[in-house]
Order: C-alpha cells, then sequence, then structure tokens
C-alpha cells in the first residue's frame, strides 16, 4: 500500500477507480489467444485467462488451478485490453506469482479448488487489485475489508444456469436495502449478524451501495440473461462458459457485449438476441449433489 | 449568464460515465447519458468517459454514432474525453491492438497522437499532484494505465505535462485529459468544460 500523502488518492483508490472503468462492460473467460483476440475484437473490457472453463473442470473432475504463466503471457502479449486471471481460494503463492506476471486484476476464485479452507488471502498486502465472489452481503463485506476492488456474484458458474447468480444478487441488493432502513443505532447489531466490519455496514447504511462495484457471474448464457443481471442493478458481466461453449462464439460475445449497454431498450434486445445459434447446454442445479457446487466454497 | 440551462451528455456505452454524471449534477448542469445517435440532440456538450476504448469504439460503430459525434463538434458544441475517451477523440492512436494491425478507429478531432497504456499495466497506474495551466493548485489526478500525447498540432495547447510527457490538452472546443477528474472528487476540471460548453453556447446563440 502506498503511503498516504497530502490528499492525494492512495493505490486502494486506484485499485477501485480501475474496478469503475470495466462498469457496463464483459469480461470473457478465454483459454488461448485466439479466443483473447475473438474476445477483445467483439468489444470486451477485459479477457479472464485460464486453463479450463468452468463446464469443463466440472466434467474433468480434479484439482484446478493457476493457469501456466506461459500461456498467460501470451495473452497479455495477444491484446491490449486488460488480463484478469484465478488464483486459488487462499493461494497466497500463486496471487504473488500472477502480480509478477504483470496480471491486471486478480480474481480469487471459487472455480479453481481452493487451497485453504479457511482462510482468505489478505489482499490489501498486494498492489494489483482482486476481485471476489460473494454470495451474500456479508460474504461480500468480508471481502471488501481484505482488500478486494470488486465483488462477484459466485453465481453457479459452468452451468449456463443463471439462476444462483440471480439468487445472490438478489440477496446481496436487498440486504443492502434493507440496512439502508434501519436506524444508525441498530448497524452494530446488523453488523455482528452479516458477520461483517462494522465501518463497512455503516458505508452501506449511508451510500446504499458496496464501496466498491459489483459485477454479475456464474451462469450467464445469453444477452438476455446479462441484461437481467444490469437491471437487477448490477454493474457489469462476467461470462465464463457461456460464449465459447456456444455455436458461435464470435456473434454471442459481440451481442452480450451490445445488451450489456443497450439492457434498457427492450427493441434493440430483441435485435441483438436474434439468430445466434445454440447457447451453451445448461445443467438444472438441482442436479448437482452439494460437492459439485462451487458456490459453496469460501465463506 | 442567463439563457437557456446548459445540457451536457455523457456517453454511456461503457466505463465510469456515472461518476462525471454525478458531478455535473453537483454542478448544475442538467446531463443526459447518451447510447443513441438521437440522445444528442439538445445538448451543450459531450463528455466521453474513461473505460476501455475498444470497447467503446465497437459499440460507436454498432450504433452508428461516429458520424453524429464528428457532427456534433463542427456544429460549434463542446467536448471533452476523459483517458479512454481522449483516445477516442485523437487523430492517430498507437498502442492499438495487434490484431487490428496496430490500427484502432478514432473521432479524429484533436490533432495529435496518442499513445494507449503509455505509463504501463495497473500495477504501474499512480496518482500525482499535477500542475494544470489556468488552476492556482496541484490538482489530484489519477493516472489508470492511462495515455498520454504527442506530437500536438499548432490549434492545441498543452494544459499539463507529467513526466516530460503531455497529459491534458485543448484544442478551441476539445478539451482531453489522460488522468480521470471524475475520480478524485475535485470538480474543478468540471468547471472548466462547463464554461467550454457555455461559451460555445454563447457563440452559437
Amino acid at each position: 500500500m502506498s503511503d498516504s500523502q497530502n490528499g492525494m488518492p492512495q493505490q486502494t483508490d486506484l485499485n477501485f477507480g480501475f474496478a469503475e472503468m470495466f462498469k457496463g462492460g464483459v469480461i470473457m473467460d478465454v483459454v488461448t489467444a485466439d479466443q483473447a483476440r475473438i474476445a477483445e475484437a467483439a468489444g470486451a473490457t477485459a479477457v479472464m485467462a485460464l486453463e479450463r472453463v468452468p463446464a469443463d473442470i466440472r466434467v474433468d473432475g480434479g484439482v484446478a488451478r493457476m493457469s501456466d504463466p506461459k500461456m498467460i503471457k501470451e495473452i497479455i502479449a495477444a491484446v491490449t485490453i486488460p488480463v484478469m486471471a484465478k488464483v486459488r481460494i487462499g493461494h497466497i503463492v500463486e496471487a504473488q506469482i500472477l502480480q509478477a506476471l504483470g496480471v491486471d486484476f486478480i480474481d480469487e476464485s471459487e472455480v479453481l479448488t481452493p487451497a485453504d479452507e479457511q482462510f482468505h488471502i489478505l489482499k490489501t498486502e498486494f498492489k494489483v487489485p482482486f476481485v471476489c465472489g460473494a454470495k451474500n452481503l456479508g460474504e461480500a463485506l468480508r471481502r471488501v475489508a481484505e482488500g478486494a476492488s470488486m465483488i462477484r456474484t459466485k453465481g453457479e458458474a459452468g452451468t449456463g444456469n443463471v439462476v444462483e447468480a440471480v439468487r445472490h444478487a438478489r440477496t446481496i441488493l436487498g440486504e443492502i436495502r434493507s440496512i439502508q432502513a434501519r436506524p444508525v443505532e441498530e448497524l452494530m447489531t446488523v453488523a455482528r449478524d452479516l458477520q461483517a466490519p462494522y465501518e463497512l455496514v455503516k458505508y452501506v447504511h449511508q451510500h446504499g451501495k458496496l464501496p466498491v462495484v459489483n459485477f454479475a457471474a456464474g451462469g450467464i448464457a445469453t444477452p438476455a440473461d446479462a441484461a437481467l443481471m444490469m437491471v437487477l442493478g448490477l454493474d457489469g458481466v462476467f461470462v465464463g462458459s457461456g460464449i465459447f461453449k456456444s455455436d458461435n462464439p464470435e456473434r454471442r460475445a459481440q451481442a452480450i457485449v451490445k445488451a450489456v449497454t443497450h439492457y434498457q431498450n427492450p427493441e434493440l434486445l430483441a435485435e441483438i438476441s436474434e439468430d445466434l445459434g445454440a447457447p451453451m447446454t445448461g445443467i438444472n442445479i438441482d442436479d448437482l449433489i452439494p460437492a459439485e457446487r462451487l458456490a459453496s466454497r469460501g465463506w | 449568464m442567463a439563457g437557456k440551462p446548459l445540457r451536457i451528455g455523457v456517453l454511456a456505452l461503457q466505463g465510469a460515465f456515472r461518476e462525471h454524471c454525478r458531478l455535473l449534477d453537483s454542478l448544475g448542469a442538467a446531463v443526459r447519458e447518451v447510447r443513441l445517435p438521437a440522445d444528442l440532440a439538445g445538448l451543450n456538450g459531450l463528455i466521453l468517459p474513461g473505460g476501455e476504448s475498444t470497447t467503446m469504439a465497437r459499440l460507436l460503430s454498432e450504433y452508428a454514432l461516429w458520424e453524429p459525434i464528428r457532427d456534433f463538434h463542427t456544429s460549434g458544441r463542446a467536448i471533452w474525453g476523459t483517458c479512454a475517451g481522449a483516445i477516442l477523440l485523437a487523430r492517430e492512436v498507437q498502442g492499438a491492438p495487434p490484431q487490428f494491425g496496430g490500427r484502432q478507429q478514432s473521432l479524429g478531432l484533436l490533432d495529435t497522437t496518442v499513445q494507449r497504456n503509455a505509463f504501463g499495466r495497473q500495477i504501474n497506474s499512480f496518482a500525482a499532484p499535477l500542475t494544470v495551466q489556468g488552476l492556482d493548485l496541484p490538482f489530484p489526478a489519477v493516472f489508470i494505465r492511462a495515455p498520454a500525447f504527442s506530437g500536438a498540432g499548432a490549434d492545441v495547447t498543452v494544459l499539463a505535462e507529467w513526466d516530460g510527457q503531455a497529459v491534458m490538452l485543448r484544442q478551441g472546443r476539445i478539451l482531453a485529459t489522460a488522468f480521470h477528474p471524475e475520480l478524485s472528487g475535485d470538480a474543478r476540471i468540471h468547471k472548466l468544460f462547463i464554461e467550454m460548453a457555455q461559451e460555445a453556447q454563447a457563440a452559437n446563440t
């Protein structure tokens, strides 16, 4: 963390500010430099470099880890938009490696196999910004207190089923609205119940929003899914398996980018949604046994 | 000067447009988000915000906004680009995606070359007290994967430099900042732009 001098913005402000630049945008999972180029040309605001998209991680099983630095470097060289990459929950050293590689944003992600079942990374120790998943407001505020510069819903990655992302967005935004309605003297009890830092609960009470940008992720497969998350009140979307597991990734990527900008315009959304080829085949969440649910990783 | 109320648009295709809207609103300007050509009607000024310039360029093409924005300027209105928005204004863009042959579409209204990511990646982003011509105290400037300008034409005034590179330019009714005045909470540059829009409005009536 840089030292504070005469009211100048600090590293946290730079990272929060950087996260603001992604708003109204789509961050796309890519596994090769070629996919990264397709995402960039389609208008992605960033790419997430990873070895396997969540849908394949589900099929393949085994331990999912940080990607090979060689592949991340190839993607950094291939595009000019920011490059993000994932580390396992609690894996401090994978995060140090990604920071050394010059990655622009790190996702401490439940999609990879957790390295630590108790502790998340202390993200304030890093210069590079982090994004973390959350299912509810308490979890989101704990991650922010650890230094996350962006929060995303966990959703249920690799399913092509938006229901969990909607559940997490409704939960977080609903909890924010209910805190706003509480009188100030009740906030300490709210903090206790949420298991969240008091200062951040006060921030939410005052501002009616998280202190950082709040994105949707997990199961978004169509332009309408992406627009739905914007309508619910999120700032932008991550699309994982939904693009490169569909029939026509290029067209679908372009369509989702347009849908996030014009989410309030149903006439345009109708045009945008037309003739995109088949989306990824989805998975019904109820068919997943609890151990297959990625959202339950982390706390 | 009394007259019609000032109306400023903020391009809202992608990026940090809400921060600009909030600041303009606090300064008493009427604000409108611009996503389609029709949204430009009746505006006195337009801000192109920070965000991802390739994304915005793609969406500008998709909904045919390039020409209407050029016409907007030609017809005597003021435009200000911050960071990605400044890239969109420039005559020439360097450091564009390799897959586009290093070329990137821009409005070409500002007579300068812009270098994308001139100061490096996010890890190199920084904040600095910037000396700006016309402001008596330094401006807390936030540079995020920021561009820099070079080879500015004769009609262009360099209003601020950092580390030997031009980071704020003015050319008539066009303002360009490589940094993000909308993130610092300091409204002085927004006030400057409102004055530019007012002058343009007065000249048009």
